[in-house]
């Protein structure tokens, strides 16, 4: 099959995260867009990786899931805080960086 | 390696600085002996500069060099020319005198909490000796990175000198005489100025960091002495049109700080809204150091863009001559007045700078220690009259002479000597920048003898309305100068009688350095017509 | 010899140092101080004169160089002293008169606080004034002549507590700045001229120079002269001066300083020799000064005021005969030097009056007053028969000597010029006679002063009369002394230089037409006021009459042009500096803040719409990319 089509589909899964990422309001859902975005990058990176030949892709989309996997904890960990202390998960009640 | 003269005289005000700002909350006259003897101690390493300073010899002498980015180039160059070892000694000289005028100007005004970490007198003298530390080795360095470093650095300590701390009276003697009325109002006043103070210089600098940047595509070096004999051999061309465009990026810096018309606006708020010392280290050290760089960096990158420009620099230092004096005339705050009258004096260097003649700017160079001298003398006794009576404005005195003659005397000997009094140094250099720039543009330099007479109209009317006529209510019970203000005054006095009258040790060390400057420019003095007999 | 030149100057220096600084120890013995060093300077001079004497015609001038004041690549200025027979005549005046005025002052400043400060000032007018005269350099003399300026102003203003001395001081200043300003622009001329302002370089290679450079030299030089000597258009500030303590309008205001621009014109003949057309405007400022200053002095009725007119016209009669060139410059100095005498006699008469009437200064209200006041009216008498030209007394030789010279100059100039001195002098009588007779004789109109204290007039003490005496007798006797055989003019003949011109007429008839117009003024003023009662209370007077009272209103002239229009033009440039040149930057900042506000909304702390921002952003920089790549 031609690579260009997982391009496609990366771009596809990486619009779908972004828009999820500005209309939703759960921070869980947001949370779960942005990993949707890291992994259309993975996607690409993989894709690319086989179009060139090299392994360079490859090896940076391994970084990707590592960096991701550590926002996950940190991401996690924020979002379960401030419920706790809101008792909400929205993002709209979080607008404290309004000066 | 020699011990690292020109190094020392910057750093130890500098440790002077922390120390200072170290000193517990509650050991405030410790701090400030503390700072007058930092002080002090700078002032006898800047006379050991003088003193193995040669006039004759090399053109940089004392001179430090190490790397330090080398990435770009940028080194720790310092060496001081003729002209820097006169404003040096200049500033060092003063700040002495600022700390003592300024000795109670930052005392809390109701006791203050102990355990609290607040602590106004020791920062205003560590930031004092911050500025020193910076002036002197702006005056040092002979590398345009470091220096612009330096130039912009100033800024910060000043900026907090000018807000944090005015005049000092009692409230509710402000709340009446003040224009705004009350306390809050002088420190919007106050911040106003700080503010505007730092936005005119920020951007001065930013333009000059444009340029600095441009120099070093331009030749490859930040290194004063390596890009003019670059130039000087051959090895290094610039394009008219770049030069030009550089010059006028560091000149509108150095015209900020100086400051010229019509970039002036932001002294007299300085001046009016900072204590009397501070407003003697913004025009009589700080403000140098625009001068300054005119004549070290300048007329030495940029000799034919320097030359190209100045008939207009001539011209907008002839509006400042003129503008200023007239503006001091209709002043009703006396410390505006001052600035004012400094905006006309820095006029004055500024047009013997740019007359290129050997007499303007050997003029120049003495006008700025005269200037910083004579200044220093006059707003230093107004600031004493100011905190007797709380009042700036010079409707609110009247017959103090009677009251106060030590005081009114002194102030007159300062005021004799902003109208350039023959027989007192600013005379000196007056007349020699007036004769260099008639010499080449006669009749700027007859329009500018205006300025002579002005002056001698906003200080004698200043003079007249303060201290002579009915003695007014308010300043009856004014006391005479005490021991610690006559200490200030005394030793001012008699550097401008001695400069006055035999102002050849200066000269001296100035000469060949302007002789340098001159042979940069590729410019020669005008021969007279006649050759008189011997 | 010569290095007592500088002693010279030292010691009243040392004087004005030590009285100034000495503080309140000093009150009790500064007077004596100050008198004691006025004299010794005296006497140096006497000593220095006596070995002068001793040698021949080119020996005579001394030079002493003290050190390099302002050395500068190209541009020389030392301290250094010339001594020549010009300097001479000055010392001896200075000193002389100086230290009489310096006794005098003792007795009439004895019951005034400050007379410590008074007596320093004294002596710091005495070394700046002998520093203006033995200056060997333009430079020098500039430093000596602000000196004297400074010292005047001092003592204009010494009575600070009254507003108007404060101001009478300040306008001294002031006008004396902007005639300073024209020595400055003439040293400047000199040092591109010449590349010197030494005397002996300049004044020697005058020859080489344009005559268009040497005229603009010289029309500076008498703007400076204009300033200092209280000529036209700078005359205004010698009345108002009158302010100061009487000691000080003798010595300052009537002998030595206000004669500094006679000094500088006669130093520097040689170039106004060789520019006719600036001579040409001397003696017209000279003419136009004589008469100007003799209509002023017949309206004054304040008594000092009177005598100040007085002043500034015979100081127009020596600017007019500098102006003469060589036919004039010895006569200019000799009317200097017994002007020295009759002149500080006569404002130490005025003194001593004042003194003796409470301070009162009004003519209208004295009178009577010689049965009171013998030795005054007596030395004062002598002083006016000296001013008005009386035959055999100083004033004759030395006025009359002018008036031939001006009708020398010859052609029509030589006619107008003439009859101006003549008339000048039949004005000079008419006024003096009038201020002897309001004031010796007639009734008594004294009136009680504001404390309603009814003036009791007497002599005043021995300390004052004796100065006056010797006054007059200089005022006697030295026209005389410096005439018979020419003495004078031999004398000073070397260093300024002489020619008899060609007197149209003979000297014995320009004699007669002084005498006779003498005699015409003084029978005018005794049938005006001599022969009926006059009036305590001024007349409203006729027009000229109303407007010399106001200084033919040169006052208002400059109150309306120069003060009012100052004023506005300070004022509005205040009001520019605020809103223009700061408008813009306030302006600018204002706009920066507005933008910023409407920016800020964009700030909602929403993490998404930042978000959407980024999302944007990176498109619209991908976009670009693309764009750019795509062209």
């Amino acid at each position: 099959m031609n690579p260009v089509n997982y391009l496609y589909l990366a771009s596809l899964l990486f619009t779908i995260g972004a828009a999820g990422v500005l209309i939703r309001r759960n921070a869980i859902v947001v949370f779960m867009c942005i990993e949707l975005m890291l992994n259309a990058c993975n996607l690409a990176f993989v894709a690319f990786s086989r179009m060139h030949g090299n392994l360079d892709g490859q090896i940076i989309a391994f970084f990707t899931m590592v960096v991701a996997a550590a926002e996950v904890v940190v991401g996690l960990a924020i979002i379960v805080s401030l419920f706790r202390s809101r008792h909400s998960a929205s993002v709209d009640d979080a607008s404290l960086m309004k000066l | 390696m020699s011990f690292p003269l020109l190094t020392a005289t910057a750093v130890l005000p500098a440790v002077g600085a922390i120390v200072t700002a170290a000193v517990p909350a509650a050991r405030r006259t410790a701090a400030k002996w503390l700072a007058l003897v930092f002080s002090l101690a700078t002032l006898v390493l800047a006379a050991l500069v003088v003193v193995r300073f040669e006039p004759g010899g090399d053109r940089y002498q004392l001179t430090e060099s190490h790397a330090w980015i080398p990435d770009f180039g940028v080194r720790y160059e310092l060496g001081v020319d003729g002209i820097g070892v006169a404003l040096l000694a200049l500033t060092a000289l003063l700040i002495p005198f600022v700390i003592l005028a300024g000795w109670h100007d930052a005392d809390p005004l109701e006791e203050v909490n102990p355990n609290r970490r607040w602590r106004p007198t020791q920062g205003f003298f560590a930031l004092i000796l911050m500025v020193e530390a910076m002036v002197i080795l702006s005056f040092e360095a002979t590398d345009v990175f470091l220096f612009y470093i330096l130039f912009e650095a100033m800024l910060i300590p000043m900026y907090f000198l000018i807000g944090g701390f005015g005049d000092r009276a009692a409230p509710a003697q402000f709340a009446a005489t003040a224009a705004g009325g009350g306390d809050e109002a002088a420190a919007t006043q106050r911040s106003y100025a700080a503010v505007k103070f730092l936005l005119y210089n920020l951007v001065g600098g930013l333009i000059m960091l444009a340029a600095v940047i441009g120099l070093y595509v331009v030749a490859g070096s930040f290194s004063l002495s390596e890009i003019a004999a670059a130039r000087a051999n051959g090895s290094l061309s610039i394009a008219t049109d770049t030069e030009r465009w550089l010059f006028l990026g560091f000149f509108f810096a150095f015209a900020v700080k100086a400051p010229l018309w019509p970039l002036h606006t932001w002294l007299p708020n300085a001046m009016g809204e900072a204590t009397a010392p501070v407003a003697v280290l913004i025009t009589a050290v700080v403000d140098k150091v625009g001068t300054f760089a005119m004549l070290r960096f300048c007329l030495q990158l940029f000799p034919e863009a320097s030359k190209w420009a100045t008939p207009v620099i001539l011209v907008l230092a002839l509006i400042s001559i003129v503008y200023g004096a007239l503006l001091a005339v209709g002043q009703r705050d006396m410390k505006r007045l001052i600035a004012y009258a400094s905006i006309s004096h820095f006029g004055f260097i500024i047009m013997g700078i740019f007359a290129m003649t050997s007499q303007g700017q050997s003029g120049a160079t003495l006008y700025m220690v005269n200037h910083g001298i004579s200044t220093a003398a006059l707003m230093l006794v107004a600031g004493f009259l100011i905190t007797r009576r709380g009042s700036r404005l010079i409707a609110d005195y009247g017959g103090v002479q009677k009251v106060a003659p030590v005081l009114a005397g002194t102030f007159l000997i300062g005021g004799l000597a902003t109208l350039s009094l023959p027989g007192l140094s600013p005379f000196v250099s007056e007349f020699l920048v007036l004769v260099g720039t008639f010499s080449r543009y006669p009749v700027i330099g007859i329009i500018a003898t205006i300025g002579i007479v002005l002056a001698a109209l906003y200080v004698l009317v200043l003079y007249q309305r303060t201290m002579t006529g009915p003695v007014k209510a308010e300043v009856r019970t004014m006391p005479d100068l005490r021991v610690r203000e006559l200490v200030v005054v005394t030793p001012l006095i008699a550097l401008l009688l001695f400069l006055g009258v035999y102002p050849k040790p200066l000269t001296e060390i100035v000469n060949p350095a302007v002789e340098h400057t001159l042979s940069d420019v590729q410019q020669t003095d005008p021969k007279p017509e006649v050759e008189a007999a011997p | 010899m010569e290095n007592l030149i500088a002693l010279l100057i030292a010691a009243p220096l040392l004087g004005a140092a030590v009285l100034l600084c000495g503080g309140r120890r000093l009150d009790r013995v500064g007077h004596w101080l100050g008198t004691l060093l006025a004299a010794a300077s005296f006497v140096i001079g006497v000593v220095l004169f006596g070995d002068m004497l001793g040698k021949s015609g080119e020996g005579r001038s001394l030079h002493q160089h003290l050190f390099s004041w302002i050395p500068v690549e190209g541009f020389q200025a030392d301290v250094a002293f010339q001594l020549d027979q010009l300097s001479m005549t000055f010392v001896l005046l200075i000193t002389g008169v100086g230290t009489l005025i310096h006794i005098y002052s003792i007795g009439y400043m004895e019951h005034d606080e400050r007379r410590r400060r008074f007596f320093g000032y004294l002596n710091l007018f005495l070394a700046a004034m002998l520093l203006l005269v033995l200056a060997d350099n333009y430079l020098l003399l500039y430093m000596g002549w602000e000196g004297v300026g400074l010292a005047s102003y001092l003592l204009i203003g010494f009575w600070q507590h009254k507003p108007s001395a404060a101001t009478a001081a300040k306008k001294a200043f002031l006008v004396n700045r902007v005639g300073d300003m024209g020595l400055s622009i003439a040293i400047m001329l000199m040092f591109t001229t010449f590349g010197t302002f030494a005397f002996g370089p300049v004044l020697s290679s005058t020859g080489d120079a344009t005559e268009g450079k040497l005229t603009a030299i010289g029309l500076m030089l008498l703007l400076a002269a204009c300033g200092k000597s209280a000529q036209v258009p700078l005359q205004s500030w010698l009345g108002d001066a009158m302010e100061g303590p009487t000691p000080v309008s003798a010595l300052i205001h009537a002998a030595t300083m206000v004669t500094a621009g006679v000094y500088l014109i006669t130093r520097s003949g040689a170039i106004f020799n060789a520019a006719p057309d600036a001579q040409l405007v001397v003696v017209v400022v000279g003419a136009v000064t004589l008469l100007f200053g003799a209509i002023v002095g017949c309206a004054k009725d304040d008594i000092k005021k009177a005598l100040a007119g007085s002043t500034m016209s015979q100081i127009g009669y020596m600017i007019l005969a500098a102006g003469l060139g060589p036919i004039g410059y010895v006569f200019a100095i000799m009317h200097l030097v017994t002007h020295g005498f009759f002149k500080a006699g006569l404002f130490l008469g005025a003194g001593s009056v004042m003194h003796g009437m409470n301070d009162e200064v009004d003519m209208r209200k004295y009178g009577g007053l010689r049965k009171y006041m013998p030795v005054t009216f007596v030395t004062f008498g002598l002083g006016y028969l000296a001013i008005i030209g009386f035959p055999g007394l100083s004033g004759f030789f030395s006025k009359d000597k002018i008036i031939e010279a001006a009708f020398a100059k010859g052609g029509t100039e030589g006619w107008i010029l003439g009859a101006v001195t003549l008339l000048g002098a039949a004005i000079t009588a008419f006024y003096m006679t009038r201020v002897m007779l309001l004031t010796f004789f007639g009734e008594k109109r004294w009136q009680p002063d504001d404390n309603g204290h009814e003036p009791h007039p007497h002599e005043s003490p021995k300390s004052m009369t004796i100065p006056m005496v010797i006054l007059a007798f200089g005022s006697v006797f030295a026209g005389g002394f410096f005439s018979i055989g020419d003495r004078f003019l031999h004398w000073l003949e070397p260093v300024t230089g002489h020619s008899h011109g060609n007197p149209p007429v003979s000297a014995t008839t320009v004699t007669t037409a002084t005498v006779v117009v003498l005699v015409i003024g003084v029978a005018i003023a005794w049938f005006m006021y001599g022969r009926k009662p006059v009036p305590v209370a001024a007349p409203r007077g006729s027009l000229l009459t109303r407007a010399a009272r106001r200084d033919l209103l040169q006052d208002d002239f400059n109150h309306v042009v120069l003060v009012r229009g100052g004023e506005h033009l300070t004022r509005s440039l205040v009001y520019v500096d605020h809103t223009l040149v700061d408008g813009v930057v306030n302006g600018t900042a204002a706009s920066f803040g507005g933008l910023s506000g409407r920016l800020r909304k964009l700030q909602n702390g929403y993490a998404r719409t930042y978000a959407v921002s980024m999302f944007g952003g990176t498109a619209v920089l991908i976009a670009a990319t693309l764009l750019m790549r795509a062209v």
